[in-house]
């Protein structure tokens, strides 16, 4: 099974950037969760609701809707603001990818851990720029937000081609599936990485795979 | 053809495709409210919750939604289309978009329809929750208030894009195949926003002399105005109306939210299940119902205010009718009188400056009118009943400011230009008590000086003439001269 991947470029200021991704992760996660499965007898099952919200950024001129959970809103700021330090920290160009990966969890036979397969990567890429003055900026602001849009239409499109989607697990493989941790919805099970690029224009993790890999010729 | 869809699948099918087209109206009228949305996740099945999504109906849009579709579904060739447009509170509209649930021939038989389908909508109105922040429309919805008003009409059968102008784009939200059909959802919106540029949209202040709340009528008004589309805005009912309102009860209808995993020959349908309600076709104007019901006759797929005469059958829409004429040096205040000219006499009349209005307005009470330079009109003009310039002594007595107007003379009048009436107003720090005559007065003497004597084309074409004439007597002189010049210029040289 082929794992599907979708790649988002974004160019945005260095306040923009929070609001940027928690939108475009937003709008994925709305479309992957759905409400909270309760199993009844003679395997049927039957879904909670989810509600939804609207959010405003600060930064940008954008509305994105999000699912109505605060939970699930922590974890993605959290993800979030990490890459946002990663990136303010590492100096040189700002350039940056936050990925967000739905995965499957396969279980194996002692002693192998559980396999993770991935169905399904969103990478956005960010390249964070600086504007000298304020007219620039509100330009920026007007931008983005398009931009963001135009992302959101590509999102959109890409989830109403139906494609693969892990099958509907029964209650014991639920959890093989689904993200069942949070109390008012079910996401897909998923992970959330970013790697930032170095003003080389390779990423710091390959850079010390190299490293490593030269050290070890020797 | 649904030849290998079981009666129970058909019924399930066409059911969440209506359940399907009620929220997706529900969706696109409450992004144009011009508020952020919120709604609740709970983990526990209400059922009630039509896709497993908190979407909450108002009962109106429902009921708007239910009339439109007059007991049909969507299918191929029928599309249900949403279409939103904006209004000035001067009366201008526009169209800026239109959304279209519509429905092709493509079919999947192999889709199972009460699982695949049912989860492959609910994903469907996520994605339309997602695009209707994201079309233009959502910004102008967002600032609407006093300025302008969103609108959105329900129609039924071919899809009109006509409205949204040159070079509208089309976003396709999704599709999503069932047996009988594969459903579209896409949204046709206008770019070209030209018309709007030309207007502010950044007042504060409300326009005065036009009632803001023409455009929100009470939800439950049985006169509304169904020539136009219904403002996108509501207010939470005080009291539950469900009389008014057909097959309300339908809204609550239970949903399908229990799903089984085992092979589909095992699956079940937890929940009740009620009998579907439909609301009796009320064909008013044929399956192409338009929000036009007790008015005169309508362009179908017209919905836009137009003056209508001012007669008592429209008595309904008086405060509406006379909105927007554009006209904003009048303050119109009238009910519905049946005589338009009478109607005329009765306005009281707020004149704007500059404007051809009648002298004795102007001289006699301007510190009572609303004049904008009121205070500068000169009040020393005790003799203007003498004047035979205001009063000309031919003019008939003026009962009416209308017929007043067609007489009147500026007080200063200036001669050949005074087609209109100058307001004599003092020039900023002029003083009059230390010259005969104020700065005005003196440049408007000044402005028409008489022309100069040499630039005068009668005085040079006779001097040319002249020069002409005495022009042989000259060269004899200077002839018998002749040897006096050569003696000058030798001494020259």
């Amino acid at each position: 099974m082929n794992c599907r991947s979708e790649v988002l470029e974004v160019t945005v200021e260095a306040r923009q950037v929070e609001e940027a991704m928690l939108a475009l992760l937003h709008t994925i996660l709305l479309h992957r969760s759905t409400g909270k499965f309760h199993y009844k007898k003679e395997g049927t099952y039957s879904i909670g609701t989810v509600g939804t919200l609207d959010i405003d950024c600060d930064f940008i001129d954008f509305t994105f809707v999000r699912v109505s959970s605060e939970e699930l809103d922590r974890v993605i700021r959290k993800a979030v603001s990490e890459f946002k330090d990663a990136l303010s920290n590492s100096g040189s160009d700002g350039m940056g990818q936050i990925s967000l990966e739905f995965y499957q969890k396969k279980k194996s036979r002692w002693p192998f851990s559980d396999e993770c397969i991935p169905w399904e990567v969103w990478s956005i890429k960010v390249n964070v720029v600086n504007l000298a003055n304020e007219q620039e900026r509100q330009i920026c602001r007007e931008k983005v937000g398009e931009k963001l849009g135009e992302k959101v239409i590509n999102v959109v499109e890409v989830i109403n081609r139906h494609e693969y989607l892990p099958k509907m697990p029964t209650q014991s493989e639920v959890d093989n599936v689904f993200d069942t941790s949070l109390k008012d919805v079910q996401p897909y099970l998923y992970k959330i990485t970013f790697q930032i690029t170095d003003s080389l224009g390779t990423s710091v993790s390959t850079t010390m795979r190299r490293l490593i890999k030269d050290t070890l010729a020797l | 053809m649904d030849s290998g869809l079981s009666p129970q699948d058909k019924k399930d099918l066409d059911k969440f495709i209506k359940f399907f087209a009620l929220k997706t109206v529900q969706v696109i009228v409450q992004a144009r409210l011009g508020e952020k949305i919120c709604t609740r996740s709970s983990s526990s099945p209400t059922g009630s919750d039509w896709f497993n999504l908190a979407i909450k109906d108002i009962p109106e849009v429902t009921h708007e939604a239910k009339r439109a579709l007059a007991g049909q579904l969507p299918g191929i060739g029928r599309s249900m289309c949403v279409e939103i447009s904006l209004k000035t509170s001067e009366g201008d509209s526009m169209e800026l978009e239109t959304w279209c649930l519509e429905m092709n021939e493509k079919c999947d038989k192999d889709i199972k329809v009460s699982y695949t389908v049912y989860n492959r909508l609910s994903v469907l109105l996520k994605s339309l929750l997602a695009i209707t922040r994201v079309t233009p429309a959502y910004k102008l919805s967002r600032k609407q208030g006093h300025d302008y008003v969103i609108l959105y009409r329900i129609y039924f059968g071919e899809v009109q894009l006509s409205g949204l102008g040159e070079g509208f784009q089309t976003v396709r939200v999704g599709v999503v195949g069932t047996p009988v059909g594969t459903v579209t959802l896409s949204c046709a919106y206008r770019t070209n926003l030209a018309f709007m540029s030309n207007r502010q949209f950044e007042r504060s202040a409300p326009i005065m002399g036009i009632i803001v709340d023409h455009f929100v009528d009470p939800p439950y008004s049985s006169h509304r105005p169904a020539n136009m589309g219904q403002p996108c805005n509501y207010r939470p009912p005080d009291e539950e109306d469900g009389g008014a309102f057909v097959g309300v009860q339908d809204s609550q209808e239970v949903c399908t939210t229990s799903f089984s995993t085992s092979p589909p020959s095992q699956m079940m349908h937890g929940g009740k299940e009620g009998g579907v309600v439909l609301v009796p076709a009320h064909p008013v104007h044929g399956a192409d119902a338009h929000l036009t019901v007790e008015h005169p006759p309508i362009t179908p797929g017209s919905m836009y205010e137009f003056n209508l005469p001012v007669s008592p059958s429209s008595g309904d829409d008086d405060s509406l009718s006379h909105s927007g004429d554009g006209r904003r040096d009048e303050g119109r205040r009238s009910a519905s009188p049946s005589d338009p000219v009478e109607a005329l006499n009765a306005f009281t009349r707020k004149i704007g400056a500059f404007v051809n209005k009648p002298s004795t307005q102007v001289n006699h009470t301007s510190a009572s009118l609303d004049l904008p330079f009121a205070a500068f009109a000169p009040r020393g003009l005790d003799s203007e009943e003498n004047d035979p310039m205001v009063q000309p002594p031919d003019s008939p007595p003026c009962p009416s400011p209308l017929q007043a107007s067609l007489h009147s003379q500026g007080s200063e009048g200036s001669g050949p230009q005074d087609d209109f009436v100058m307001v004599d107003f003092r020039p900023a720090f002029s003083k009059d008590d230390l010259l005969p005559m104020d700065l005005g007065t003196f440049y408007r003497e000044f402005q028409n000086p008489p022309q100069l004597a040499s630039l005068s084309l009668h005085i040079s074409s006779q001097s040319m003439a002249d020069d002409l004439d005495s022009l042989p007597e000259k060269l004899a002189v200077y002839e018998k001269n002749i040897d006096e010049f050569d003696a000058f210029v030798d001494m020259l040289q």
